[in-house]
């Protein structure tokens, strides 16, 4: 999810300046040389592997975490961390949580001097597919190959869009942690008091959507300024319809993927509902904090987001305000079944190939992907986790609660897709066009054919990897 | 110069010199250096490619679109905010004329004065978070609501790609005439106040004082002034990011060059290509900021 970056010019260029400094190894300012010294000099070599130290970690080596302290906070780490000492009582463990992991991880990157694991998230991120490209990460096929500390291999404790999510040119170089469901969100509350019920068809939505207005709510308000949201509402209506092809040819960058049939049809769906008026007034000007809190005023009564809306809006809700999801509508002939939606993880946990402690960063993770840590996770966030099981017998928020659900109902028809992490310069591009179409200046036409214009960009781009789903 | 002089010049120079050759100079080195390469800028590992950054440039969309954008806030900005701070400035000083007083300013020129120059106090990412609530875009926005009540209708403003690069514009020009009329102001009240009493018992009315004396007399910073501003408006960074859908505005409407080397350096991985981008911003501030000082050259009245 995106955050505006707000930072003034003025400490933009002083930290650009101290990263080009840094980047030319401190003293030699002036030889313009950005390397640093790429040894590794992993300090954990020389211990043997054991069935309870499977990556060999040497006990007194220390280990360096850097956690992006964002709407999860970073406590859970500090858990983590506890059983990591409880394990290897000579190590010393240093913590950061922070939350502008790109400017002062950068450096470290490129002095060859990173920490040993890092959560890359949040707007300040380090761009991951230029580091999985450029092979700075440690490949994680053997973490998910290694015995749970519950028994049986981790990559099968796990929900498998886990692995899918961080696949980066046939390797798992990414754990994506926290487990991420989108949908269309309404306050369960108003809608018991109101009678209302999402609608499954689209004819139906289009009725409750008459209705609403009818009672001076708008139908329904989008993060206009991150047309990022909006354009989850609609490419999800595209695969119900469509299947999951849909997405897997955009993300392959397969020509005419976005001229689809399914994609028009969901672009003509949007326009609908703008046309119509069941948009909220000027929404497309307002960003994530503006619209999400018109919606928690019960100024609109949907709006797109993922499973952590209700702890972002947790300060501003009403009391007895029921954050609860709902997975869009179907358009006439659908292929997908109507509990579905996007199921995605997130939260990326990366080992740095030139880590000090390799071993360590990864037996931190196998830590982290135990019940024990996992569930802990889901107490301190109440967002779920993707080890499997690991949220049961907790006592789940209306928000946590039906996104389970949805995870269960959908099962393996869920989907995730990925163009907007693989391709980032074709982001904003994808971006604009959902922009247009969203605010009804541009037909379903010109908007495949816009969308269609920046893949075609970045297919043709020799400096953009392309990669192909499987 | 005796013996013995320069060192103790030197010993003074050393350390600025050593500053501004390792936090201005070195920098600028290596932004030309990366230029010519592919780096990720979070790699040590990168390629030499020659111009290829460059010739990329001539063809990419986004960033014509945001040269353009920035041509426009470039002949409009500069002038706007001096022509809008010089009037004040010279209200300030002589606009007001009592009976018989002489030469003074318009009453509460102190007030004014505080007033214009507060936007100054405040940091751009505030001026950026106040301006986009100000503007906005339902129709219970501030603007809209003022709008409304005339019978204008309401707009997106910052949401409307017709409107958005002028609400920006309009928060540049805003944020900008305090200091300049403090500058101007300043300016003015070293100029002899017998002059502007001569002009006025020669017959000058306001304007005539304001153009055939005030700005001749001004003519040097009002020169300095030209060449800051279009400076910041080839930047805008922050006011761009802060404010604007995307960021970058409503189908780019409000891209802009330093955008595009923020969105390449950080987000897309492409620091090479980025200080390209920054290579040529470099030029072309070079260029106007020479362009502006040639063409404005007159000659220097003493007084």
């Amino acid at each position: 999810m995106s955050t505006p970056n707000a930072y003034s010019r003025r400490l933009f260029l002083q930290r650009a300046i101290l990263a080009s400094v840094a980047a030319a190894g401190g003293g030699s300012v002036l030889a313009g040389c950005a390397s640093g010294g790429g040894e590794s000099q992993d300090t954990s070599k020389g211990v043997d592997k054991s069935a309870d130290n499977p990556f060999g970690v040497k006990s007194d080596a220390p280990l360096d975490v850097v956690i992006f302290k964002g709407g999860y906070g970073d406590d859970y780490a500090k858990f983590h961390e506890e059983l990591y000492q409880k394990r290897f009582s000579d190590a010393k463990i240093k913590h950061a949580g922070i939350t502008d992991i790109r400017q002062q991880l950068q450096p470290r990157f490129n002095s060859g001097n990173p920490p040993d694991v890092i959560d890359n998230a949040g707007a300040e991120q380090l761009p991951l597919s230029t580091l999985a490209d450029t092979g700075q990460l440690t490949d994680l096929t053997q973490l998910f190959d290694t015995e749970s500390i519950d028994g049986g291999k981790i990559g099968e404790t796990l929900i498998p869009v886990a692995l899918e999510a961080g696949e980066y040119g046939g390797k798992i170089l990414v754990l994506n942690y926290a487990l991420e469901v989108y949908g269309l969100w309404y306050d369960q509350t108003l809608f018991d008091e109101k009678g209302w019920a999402p609608a499954e068809t689209w004819d139906d939505f289009l009725a409750l959507c008459k209705e609403i207005k009818g009672a001076g709510i708008a139908p329904m308000a989008h993060q206009g300024k991150y047309p990022y949201y909006i354009q989850q509402v609609m490419m999800d209506m595209a695969v119900k319809h469509g299947g999951k092809e849909v997405v897997t040819a955009i993300d392959s960058l397969e020509p005419n993927a976005w001229k689809h049939e399914s994609v028009k049809m969901a672009a003509e769906a949007l326009l609908e509902i703008k046309s119509k008026g069941y948009m909220l007034e000027g929404t497309e000007g307002l960003d994530h904090i503006q619209s999400q809190t018109r919606w928690n005023e019960g100024k609109a009564a949907f709006i797109p987001s993922g499973s952590w809306l209700e702890n972002e809006q947790k300060e501003v809700a009403p009391a007895g305000f029921a954050t609860t999801v709902a997975p869009t509508p179907l358009m006439d002939g659908a292929t997908l079944p109507f509990q579905t939606t996007r199921v995605s993880a997130a939260e990326a946990f990366i080992v740095p190939a030139k880590a000090k402690n390799v071993a360590g960063g990864l037996e931190f993770l196998r830590i982290m992907l135990s019940k024990e840590g996992a569930s802990k996770f889901t107490e301190l966030t109440a967002a779920p986790t993707v080890v499997q099981g690991a949220g049961d017998g907790l006592d789940l928020t209306p928000a946590a609660a039906s996104a389970s659900a949805l995870v269960e109902s959908g099962g393996d028809d869920n989907w995730n897709y990925y163009y907007f992490n693989w391709y980032s310069p074709m982001k904003p591009k994808v971006e604009t066009a959902f922009g247009e179409l969203a605010a009804g200046r541009i037909t379903s036409d010109e908007f495949c054919t816009a969308a269609q214009k920046a893949a075609d960009e970045t297919a043709a781009d020799p400096q953009t990897k392309k990669r192909t789903r499987s | 110069m005796r013996h013995g002089q320069y060192r103790f010049i030197v010993g003074f120079l050393v350390m600025p010199l050593a500053l501004y050759g390792v936090f201005v100079v070195s920098p600028f080195v290596q932004a030309f250096y990366y230029s010519l390469t592919n780096w990720t800028g979070v790699s040590p590992e990168f390629d030499f490619v020659g111009l290829q950054n460059f010739e990329n440039l001539t063809n990419d969309s986004l960033f014509l679109r945001a040269l353009r954008n920035n041509a426009v806030l470039l002949a409009v900005m500069p002038l706007a905010v001096i022509l809008l701070a010089l009037f004040f400035a010279f209200l300030l000083n002589v606009g007001g004329r009592g009976a018989g007083s002489g030469v003074r300013g318009v009453r509460g020129s102190g007030f004014y004065k505080l007033a214009f120059f507060l936007p100054q106090v405040l940091s751009v990412p505030v001026i950026a978070v106040i301006w986009a609530v100000i503007f906005d875009p339902t129709p219970t926005g501030l603007v809209n609501s003022v709008v409304r009540r005339i019978g204008l209708g309401s707009s997106g403003w910052l949401a409307d790609p017709d409107l958005a690069l002028y609400c920006v514009l309009w928060v540049l020009v805003w944020g900008s005439v305090g200091f300049y009329l403090v500058l101007f102001n300043a300016a003015m009240s070293s100029i002899p106040r017998d002059i502007f009493e001569a002009a006025l018992l020669d017959g000058a009315g306001r304007v005539t004082t304001f153009f055939r004396v005030t700005i001749p007399l001004l003519w040097d910073t009002i020169q300095t002034s030209w060449v800051y501003l279009a400076i910041l408006a080839l930047d805008v960074y922050a006011l761009i990011a802060v404010m604007t859908a995307g960021p970058g505005g409503p189908n780019n409407s409000t891209q802009v060059i330093s955008l595009q080397i923020a969105q390449n350096g950080f987000q897309f991985g492409r620091a090479g290509y980025a200080s390209a981008i920054g290579v040529v911003l470099f030029f072309v501030t070079l260029i106007i900021a020479a362009i502006m000082l040639r063409a404005t050259r007159r000659e220097r009245i003493e007084y």
